[in-house]
């Protein structure tokens, strides 16, 4: 097996596999489109649970290598490879897929084969942006991402679909544009001292330097990962894109997507620029931002009368929380972080299915159109509390320990960020509970919701492993958190070198006494 | 310090029962709790079986009342076994269970641990006792419920969490529990969830829990930072040395954990939620709402004792706050009518007693007075519930007149209940008699040592709020009686007593039968710590000696700066005097609120309160207080940011910018004639400005 | 530069620019399309013989772009004509004027 599986080929195939099946959907007849997609991601999946098993918990660098020259002229190469950093990743990307795909079995009636190949185009752009460690290469899945994505809301999704879709593509495109550059710049600056192109990520990442330019280009990278995380106040395409998507793109959206903000902040943001990465204005600017984000999501989230622009908003809410752990740069906040961004995806792809499911019965999302749906929705009602409660961070579900990490690591070096922070606990419960109270308790008195089925078995197959994952998260996250540590540990490490290299910086000092950061934390509150 | 001993922190669990019995041959340090895992599992499967069964096997009635009752007293059975061994085995340190890593990140390790001392054995006896009670009597109150299964599994996954929130070894262990009994009660409380207000009630619990709970988190953040462990041993063996007496941090740590107590606890000002929470079933209000959950702040604040005596400035805000809730929240209980709400406040005043208690320093007295507390406090709770049972059916069962009676809980409804319900108004007598500190009963030890402490310990106002705090409790729990058992009946209105002679009846068997056991544990539960002052039977000062181990760090704490108990009142007089005036007063509190009550007419609904008694009718105004002061200010500024600067400033910038782009292009635009000529004069002289450019 | 032209040079030279600017005034001012055409003919004309001109001095590479400049001339006299008469037989008239097929 082991011989067999010996994960050189296995990042590719995950790449190259979605894309086979995408084309098979389009050649299949239209009824037999869902079953081709679903195979394919059900064997994606099969594929990359040996990256989880396999993958060697004390190394931080990086496994499963693979490097081919694409463009030699320009450095160019096709470069893949995991770490603790992305592994998870990956694997909420292959899970969430089949969920994607079987809740979209009876949602999507018009346009099958071309729906189903983009979901899979999709995920090839997905998985591709975890696994590129080219930035070049990544820059091209990072867009290519977003084309099916554009069709998937524009074409499947509601009725202001062709605004969202045209908001969310250009959102992430002014951002991603400004990459570009920032990503050219440093090949050039790489050539510039060795006389050789090159976009690799080792290449690049060795680069030393200068203070004015790491902030620069951070700034240049920082907007496009922040536009996606989604940070305050650049996040206002998500909610029209969630409330516009159909089921499967909300899912996808909320379960991978918005991950890749966050997600190339670690890869990219902090190790190719620390100095800038932990500069006390750029630091203190990504917490507070994550942190209104968090409070302010909140509030926003806690009077929307549109069930699925409140869970829009939740995860502006919960992607704070984890930019909050990201820049406390701790081992707890960063792999707080990580697992709180599966978390997210399973919670909030969750949440997504759900009222997914009510919207394919009632054709309403309006939280006021319901009521006393746990009558004649038990199953339903009792897969939405679990949900909610692990969205909303309750000790023996997943959230918790995402939050518990994040909060308690950023406390160490910003106290009073994180103590503000945690004040987001009770919003969370101030936004998920009328929710769930409108939609599920109080009198049955609409007649149109007395005749509602419960979940059916393809339902009940869907939503089976997202609570089982929330249990398991919640209680033993040992598995999960210990693949992140070795390669969060050796971020930390690198981005502490690299700071304490950089005399005129002065922003060493990450790990700061709790008498010093509650001092400098006083200041800035005054200050603000 | 003699909290010691970690214990293989590894997974011994399963071993440990074996190794118990050999540990009490050698006598010793010899205690290896049996079975420990046991303890909770019980609970947690016996949730899982009745809430598959809610799915399942809805109708079926029979497997949720065997499965519900069975994991309770199963769990009481092992803890009783691992009670006697402590017991037996001389433990000076905690013995600490470890089943599993939970969270480890860096430096950070959390563990399932499960940490067996005194206090949380203690605790266990309790909860995993009342609960068995209450479970037995939920077979008959919630028997004709259509949610039975579902029922029984809240009430089992709540005992669960309870008994992680008391056997956790570590701060986020004991927040599991914290939280999750805050679930709990959330379910229970809108367990009727088609009642609006029933889910209002139940949401408004948890979100003020909510709000305490991150004060306990922030107050978690603190420990780790300081201590670089959220264990309790190792931090509260290194308190005294790591945090500087009376210093900003510990404070710090201590009025968060308060903050977290306060909401738990009912607390002003966080103490809004728990009559509300009177919306769940009555045997719930019992078990979570008196007798477990709502101690659990008093529990966390007895754990880290050594925190709070650290710091005399949070010592002081906990006994203040304990004291002005006990005051306050029975002045609101003289005048409630609806007969669970009268006991909620007594709940929170009594609740109140034993924040002062752990105030002033006298950490066994708020302890017993915990015990005593919930075997008397579940005792009136589920007479009250056999009343509203019966009148509840008297209704409900009747020819056709059931519609439009009222609220079974009002106590205007009830009167003359003695004639129907003779075991429930005898059992109700002794819990009252007990709550109002009438000797021998169970409450008159604990209140009295508390009220005793308060003004040894050198708290003279709060001594006199104590002293004035009995008084009410008192008074109001002898209204209750007057207005529930005495007088004539006023169920059927004005067709009288033979119509209520005929509908209404004693609760069966399976109801009262706890009723009994509950009011034999309020007479002698107050025998448990008899004071040295009043040596009337050999325990004296047993609970004391049997905390001692637990205690005795924050004790040292207290008198190594020069906290020690005066044994004198502030205005003079011993301890023994003090309890024959408290006595006293008590019983004549009872007897003349008896006497005047008794021949006075019961107002009518349409007679409202005038004055103060309004005032106090109205609970002091405090939700409506917050209503207009945080909650519609804050869905007003929530709102504001939605619509002014999310839809209005955000995306009217994002909205703002696509409209210029397209203002730019028609713009451009407009430089296209379409005309081959306008071009190709443009051409031209863009060609001759070059040409020039060029030359 | 003169002297190496010679006056029969500058002779060819002035006539081209002559044409030339014949040709540009034409293309401007005219507006029947065949008449447009002509003149951008002229114009490419003009061009012709001042490469020619100019090959005297620098060699034969001038004349042999001739040779390409007519072959494409004759291309866009085929491709141009055709379009004319497409567009007459469409609209029946040639007025420029009375066009704006270019705007979007």
């Amino acid at each position: 097996m082991t011989a067999f599986y010996d994960g050189h080929w296995i990042l590719t195939a995950l790449v190259v596999l979605p894309l086979i099946g995408g084309a098979a959907c389009l050649l299949a007849p239209e009824a037999r489109a869902k079953t081709v997609a679903l195979a394919t991601t059900l064997v994606l999946f099969a594929l990359s649970l040996p990256l989880f098993w396999t993958f060697d918990t004390a190394e931080p660098g990086f496994q499963n290598l693979v490097s081919i020259p694409w463009i030699e002229a320009w450095g160019i190469s096709y470069a893949v490879g995991v770490d603790g950093i992305s592994i998870l990743m990956i694997l909420l990307t292959t899970f969430t897929m089949p969920l994607a795909v079987a809740g979209s079995f009876s949602y999507i009636r018009r346009r099958e084969r071309a729906f189903y190949a983009m979901l899979l185009f999709l995920t090839t752009g997905m998985i591709g942006v975890f696994v590129a460690l080219d930035l070049f290469l990544f820059y091209v899945f990072w867009e290519i991402m977003l084309i099916p994505m554009y069709f998937l809301i524009g074409v499947w999704g509601g009725e202001r679909r062709i605004y969202s879709a045209v908001k969310f593509f250009l959102y992430t495109a002014v951002g991603s544009l400004l990459m570009l550059v920032a990503i050219v710049t440093l090949a050039w600056i790489f050539q510039d001292g060795s006389g050789a192109w090159s976009f690799a990520y080792e290449d690049l990442v060795s680069l030393e330097l200068a203070r004015r330019a790491q902030l620069w280009l951070f700034a240049g990278f920082a907007l496009a990962f922040a536009i996606k995380v989604p940070l305050f106040p650049f996040h206002t395409w998500l909610p029209d894109a969630h409330v516009e998507a159909p089921t499967a793109g909300s899912v996808i959206l909320a379960g991978v997507l918005l991950k890749m903000g966050v997600y190339g902040f670690l890869r990219f943001g902090l190790p190719l620029f620390p100095t800038a990465a932990t500069d006390p204005a750029v630091v203190n600017a990504m917490l507070v931002l994550g942190l209104i984000g968090i409070l302010y999501a909140a509030w926003v989230a806690a009077v929307q009368p549109d069930a699925k622009k409140l869970i829009a908003y939740t995860s502006v809410a919960h992607l704070g929380f984890v930019v909050l752990g990201v820049f406390g740069l701790t081992t707890q906040g960063i792999e707080g972080g990580i697992l709180q961004m599966v978390n997210h995806g399973i919670s909030t792809g969750a949440l997504f299915l759900l009222i997914g499911m009510l919207y394919e019965r009632r054709h309403s999302r309006q939280i006021a159109d319901f009521g006393g749906i746990a009558k004649v929705m038990p199953v339903f009602a009792f897969a939405l509390v679990v949900v909610a409660l692990s969205s909303v961070g309750l000790p023996g579900t997943n959230g918790f320990v995402g939050e518990f990490l994040i909060l308690v690591g950023t406390f160490r070096t910003h106290p009073w960020i994180a103590a503000i922070a945690t004040t987001g606990v009770i919003f969370a419960a101030c936004y998920m509970l009328p929710m769930v109270q409108r939609v599920l308790f109080n009198r049955l008195d609409r007649e149109e919701n007395r005749a509602l089925t419960d979940v059916t078995r393809r339902e009940r197959l869907i939503l089976a492993p997202l609570l089982a994952l929330i249990l398991l998260i919640g209680v033993w996250p040992g598995p999960f958190l210990n693949r992140t540590r070795a390669s969060v540990e050796a971020l930390i490490e690198h981005v502490e070198t690299r700071t304490a290299g950089v005399a005129s910086s002065g922003a060493g000092t990450v790990e700061v006494r709790l008498e010093a950061g509650l001092e400098a934390g006083a200041e800035a509150g005054g200050g603000e | 310090m003699s909290l010691g001993a970690v214990a293989e922190a590894g997974p011994g669990a399963l071993s440990a029962g074996a190794a118990a019995l050999a540990g009490q041959e050698g006598a010793g340090a010899g205690f290896h709790p049996v079975l420990p895992w046991l303890i909770l599992a019980l609970p947690l499967l016996g949730a899982a079986v009745n809430g598959a069964g809610a799915f399942l096997w809805r109708d079926d009635k029979r497997i949720p009342t065997i499965i519900g009752p069975a994991a309770l007293l199963g769990s009481f059975a092992v803890v009783l076994v691992n009670f006697i061994a402590m017991s037996r085995a001389d433990l000076h340190g905690a013995e600490v269970i470890g089943l599993w890593n939970w969270i480890v990140s860096g430096d950070l390790r959390i563990g399932v641990d499960l940490q067996f001392d005194q206090l949380s054995m203690l605790m266990c006896m309790i909860v995993t006792g009342v609960g068995s009670l209450i479970h037995i009597y939920s077979v008959g109150y919630m028997r004709d419920d259509p949610g039975y299964s579902r029922y029984f599994s809240y009430l089992n996954l709540f005992v669960f969490f309870m008994l992680v929130l008391v056997l956790g070894a570590s701060f986020p262990l004991m927040f599991v529990g914290w939280e999750g009994v805050g679930l709990c009660s959330y379910l229970l409380i809108g367990f009727w969830y088609e009642n609006r207000d029933y889910a209002n009630a139940g949401k408004k619990a948890f979100i003020m829990n909510r709000i305490g709970d991150a004060g306990f988190l922030v107050a978690m953040f603190l420990v780790f930072t300081a201590f670089g462990t959220l264990d309790f041993i190792p931090v509260l063996e290194a308190a005294d040395g790591t945090l500087a007496y009376g210093g900003a941090l510990v404070t710090g740590i201590t009025l968060l954990l308060f903050l977290g107590c306060t909401g738990k606890s009912a607390q002003i000002p966080l103490h809004t939620w728990l009559p509300d929470a009177m919306a769940g079933p009555t045997p719930v209000s019992a078990l979570i709402h008196a007798a477990t959950m709502v101690t659990a702040g008093v529990y966390l604040i007895a754990r880290t004792s050594v925190l709070f005596a650290l710091s005399p400035v949070s010592q002081g805000v906990v006994a203040a706050v304990g004291a002005g809730t006990a005051l306050f929240a029975a002045s609101i209980a003289i005048r409630q009518y609806d007969i669970k709400k009268v006991l909620a406040y007594s709940t929170i005043s009594q609740l109140g007693y034993m924040f002062l208690a752990v105030g002033v320093g006298a950490f066994t007295a708020g302890v017993f007075h915990l015990m005593t507390h919930a075997f008397f406090k579940a005792l009136l709770f589920l007479g009250a519930g056999a009343v509203i049972h019966a009148v509840h059916h008297a209704w409900a069962h009747g020819d056709g007149h059931g519609e439009g009676h009222g609220d079974p809980n009002d106590m205007r409804n009830h009167g003359g209940l003695r004639k129907f319900m003779p075991r429930t108004f005898v059992f109700m007598w002794i819990a009252t008699l007990a709550i109002a500190g009438v000797p021998p009963l169970a409450g008159f030890f604990s209140k009295d040592e508390i009220i005793w402490y308060s003004g040894a310990y050198g708290y003279p106002i709060l001594w006199g709020v104590a002293l004035a705090t009995a008084l009410l409790t008192a008074v109001y729990m002898a209204r209750l009686m007057v207005m529930t058992f005495h007088g004539g009946n006023r169920t059927f209105g004005q067709r009288g007593s033979a119509e209520a002679g005929r509908r209404l009846h004693e609760v069966p068997a399976v109801m009262w039968a706890p009723l009994a056991v509950l009011a034999v544990l309020s007479v002698v539960g107050g025998w448990a710590n008899i004071p040295e002052a009043l040596p009337l039977l050999p325990t004296v000062e047993w609970l004391h000696h049997w905390l001692e181990p637990v205690f005795a760090p924050a004790i040292a704490v207290k008198e190594a700066h020069g906290f020690a108990p005066e044994y004198r009142s502030p205005v003079g007089g011993g301890e023994a005097l003090w309890a024959v005036i408290s006595a006293v007063i008590a019983i004549a509190a009872v007897v003349a609120t008896v006497r005047v009550l008794a021949p006075k007419p019961v107002p009518t609904e349409a007679e409202a309160p005038t004055g103060f008694a309004r005032v106090l009718h109205d609970k002091w105004y405090v939700d409506e207080l917050y209503d207009r002061a945080i909650v519609r200010p804050s869905l007003a500024l929530w709102r504001a940011c939605w619509r002014i600067v999310d839809a209005g400033l955000i995306d009217g910038a994002v909205n703002g910018a696509g409209r210029a782009a397209r203002l730019l292009g028609w713009a451009g635009g407009q430089l296209q004639t379409g005309r081959v000529t306008t071009y190709l004069v443009a051409f031209m002289l863009g060609a001759l400005l070059v040409l020039g450019v060029l030359s | 530069m003169a002297a190496a032209l010679g006056l029969n040079g500058l002779i060819a030279l002035f006539v081209s620019a002559i044409l030339f600017s014949i040709g540009v005034i034409g293309v401007l001012l005219r507006r029947n399309a065949i008449i447009v055409f002509m003149c951008i003919e002229l114009m490419l004309n003009a061009a012709n013989l001042s490469l020619i001109a100019f090959s005297r001095m620098h060699g034969i590479e001038g004349q042999i772009f001739v040779f390409f400049v007519m072959a494409v001339a004759a291309a866009e006299a085929a491709v141009g004509l055709a379009i004319i008469i497409a567009i007459f037989r469409h609209y029946e008239v040639v007025d420029l004027d009375r066009f704006r097929l270019l705007k979007w």
